[in-house]
């Protein structure tokens, strides 16, 4: 098959996928809890109230028609309106995705580098100290509670070494750079804004640590196990047969291979950061969507939660398609397979 | 000679022998709790409020006067709890969902799977935290949430071992005696599927522990004054800069059993799956 109708083949998984997950959210929004129009409207609504809303969504309806309503308001950007906020759901987390972005991507580039780095001393390195030691930060690693690690290193870094800002994405005192990308780094380096560049990366780095620090382990872990396994092929033993000096048969032969299985795990990596970004935005008074979701909890503001779910499942999903189909480029043995 | 093997066992396992003496030790607190604690968990003591680890408070005590020390202990309760419940539910319905799934095959197999794929495109705290709100927010729900959000793991598990057992001479001979579907997938499926999902129950106790105590953290688990962990932390969290202790010590025992499970499942799936063996 070639690429073209491996992109293809890849958009219509896509479509059916999406239409899972808003399968689900409609699932979960409005057939688990007992009564949905209280749900999206919040606790203190009156009966008048309520009424209007099951008539407004149409609960007297059949299930079927209920999702296609569903459907067709997402289409039309509808997620509904938050309850805490009075603004419409969408509007709320689009305001908030480039620092979620920032964040993640911060904490994704810490963990992949490091933990690639740690994953290619130990295989390298096999049952050394390096190598148990890496084992076990790696068993550390999914052992911690992030929420737990985060207030730890606001206490050690911020409050008793005073090395590190504690909260929010700029200095109070700063202003935020020229809204280009709303990424705050990438915003001030454009701009050319160097005070408020330094302050991003400042306050970034605590919260992009913390987040990234429970995934590397789990990377250093795979990059051992593909390393080791690409060492043992026939073409690195015929490579040092043939007396080419170790270090450029780990870096150039055996690396490159590697790495691939990696790609995949580095998409599957983000849905873990969406994930973690809700206890770590949280801790660190963040202000990206995670932050809003469980601001929105204390209130019960349902649609903002559905709403919320949604739009980090389709991130998701997009990111591993992305990935999907960076693979062939990455490995050409795929293109003939699919 | 059981003492020689034992000593050996250590010398050639001893993380897993450091986690299973996590496990008993936090099982043992737990079963003993009222034995053990000092002060009763949710006795208040206005006067006493916010004092640092003391004499009388082994470990300090919150805004309300009341023991850390005694409401961590009582809280390995819900802990263990959490982590087994949600294991044991996931388990159950997971292997159901995929001996079914992989003996019928057709279209049964293929909505059971793809059901389960579409599940898996969310992040498990992500969709743990969507339910857990739609169910209403209390300790009983976020287990059950997490639970939900935990059985396509099982699913694919035994799905992938029913394909391979149903091919199994014994299991075509039950079929040519007549036997009913309920009873092969009963009393031959399953059974032959239960130490994989053994493996993956306990590797997975501690993550079930993490993500239980994440919902607590964010309002949607065990709501106060429950002495649990995650909850505990969430509310020491506003006395962090002041009172450091409060928010510390019930993280450091969610961590301590985590590290504990995490050992343990590890040495588990390295003694029963020869691909890990040393």
């Amino acid at each position: 098959m070639n690429t073209s109708k491996f992109v293809a083949k890849r958009l219509g998984q896509l479509v059916l996928v999406l239409l899972g997950v808003t399968l689900v959210t409609f699932l979960v929004s409005h057939v688990v809890p007992g009564d949905p129009a209280r749900m999206l409207i919040g606790q203190r609504a009156d009966e008048q109230t309520l009424a209007a809303m099951r008539q407004a969504l149409g609960l007297d309806k059949p299930v079927w028609i209920q999702y296609l309503n569903y459907l067709w308001g997402l289409i039309h950007g509808d997620l509904g309106t938050s309850i805490r906020t009075q603004r419409p759901v969408l509007n709320e987390l689009l305001s908030f995705f480039p620092a979620t972005v920032e964040l993640t991507l911060f904490a994704m580039g810490f963990a992949v580098s490091i933990g690639i780095l740690l994953g290619l001393l130990s295989a390298t390195f096999r049952d050394t100290l390096t190598d148990h030691a890496t084992r076990i930060l790696a068993i550390l690693g999914v052992s911690t509670p992030l929420f737990w690690l985060g207030l730890m290193a606001l206490l050690l870094f911020y409050k008793y070494l005073g090395w590190l800002p504690g909260s929010g994405r700029l200095d109070p005192l700063i202003n935020p750079p020229t809204h280009i990308t709303g990424l705050y780094v990438v915003d001030s380096l454009i701009s050319g804004d160097w005070i408020a560049l330094k302050s991003s990366i400042l306050h970034l780095v605590l919260p992009s640590l913390c987040l990234g620090y429970i995934q590397l382990a789990t990377i250093a872990r795979l990059v051992r196990a593909s390393m080791i396994e690409v060492l043992e092929l026939d073409y690195i033993k015929t490579a040092s047969a043939n007396g080419i000096p170790r270090s450029r048969i780990i870096y150039r032969h055996a690396l490159r291979n590697a790495l691939i299985p990696t790609v995949t795990i580095i998409g599957l990596t983000f849905g873990e950061l969406l994930g973690g970004a809700i206890l770590t935005e949280t801790i660190f008074a963040w202000p990206g969507m995670g932050k809003f979701v469980v601001d929105s909890i204390s209130f019960l503001d349902f649609p903002a939660i559905m709403g919320f779910t949604l739009v980090v499942a389709t991130v998701y999903v997009l990111i591993n398609m992305v990935v999907d189909l960076l693979y062939p480029l990455l490995d050409p043995q795929i293109k003939g397979v699919h | 000679m059981e003492l020689k093997y034992y000593r050996y066992f250590a010398k050639q396992y001893p993380l897993t022998v450091v986690g299973t003496l996590i496990i008993l030790i936090i099982g043992l607190v737990a079963l003993v709790a009222p034995l053990i604690s000092p002060h009763d968990p949710l006795q208040l003591h206005l006067a006493d409020r916010l004092l640092p680890p003391g004499h009388t408070y082994l470990l300090g005590t919150d805004e309300m006067g009341r023991d850390l020390f005694s409401r961590i202990i009582y809280g390995a309760r819900l802990s263990l709890a959490a982590g087994v419940g949600i294991v044991s539910i996931a388990g159950i319905f997971g292997t159901v969902l995929g001996s079914v799934s992989g003996f019928l095959g057709g279209k049964t197999d293929l909505i059971i799977m793809r059901l389960m794929d579409i599940m898996l495109a969310f992040p498990s705290l992500v969709l743990a935290l969507a339910l857990s709100a739609a169910l209403g927010p209390n300790f009983r729900n976020s287990i059950l949430a997490v639970a939900v959000v935990k059985i396509p793991v099982y699913v694919r598990l035994v799905r992938g071992q029913t394909l391979s057992v149903k091919e199994k001479h014994f299991v075509k001979a039950a079929q040519t005696f007549g036997a009913s579907k309920v009873w092969i997938i009963s009393r031959h499926i399953i059974p032959n599927c239960l130490a994989p999902v053994m493996v993956q129950a306990t590797l997975g106790i501690g993550e079930a522990i993490l993500i239980a105590a994440a919902l607590s953290f964010i309002g949607l688990g065990a709501q106060p004054p429950a002495a649990e962990w995650g909850a505990m932390v969430s509310v020491g969290r506003t006395y962090l800069l002041d009172q450091w202790w409060y928010a510390t010590f019930p993280g450091i025992a969610i961590f301590i059993t985590v590290v504990g499970f995490n050992l343990f499942g590890d040495g588990v799936r390295d003694l029963l799956d020869p691909r890990f063996r040393h």
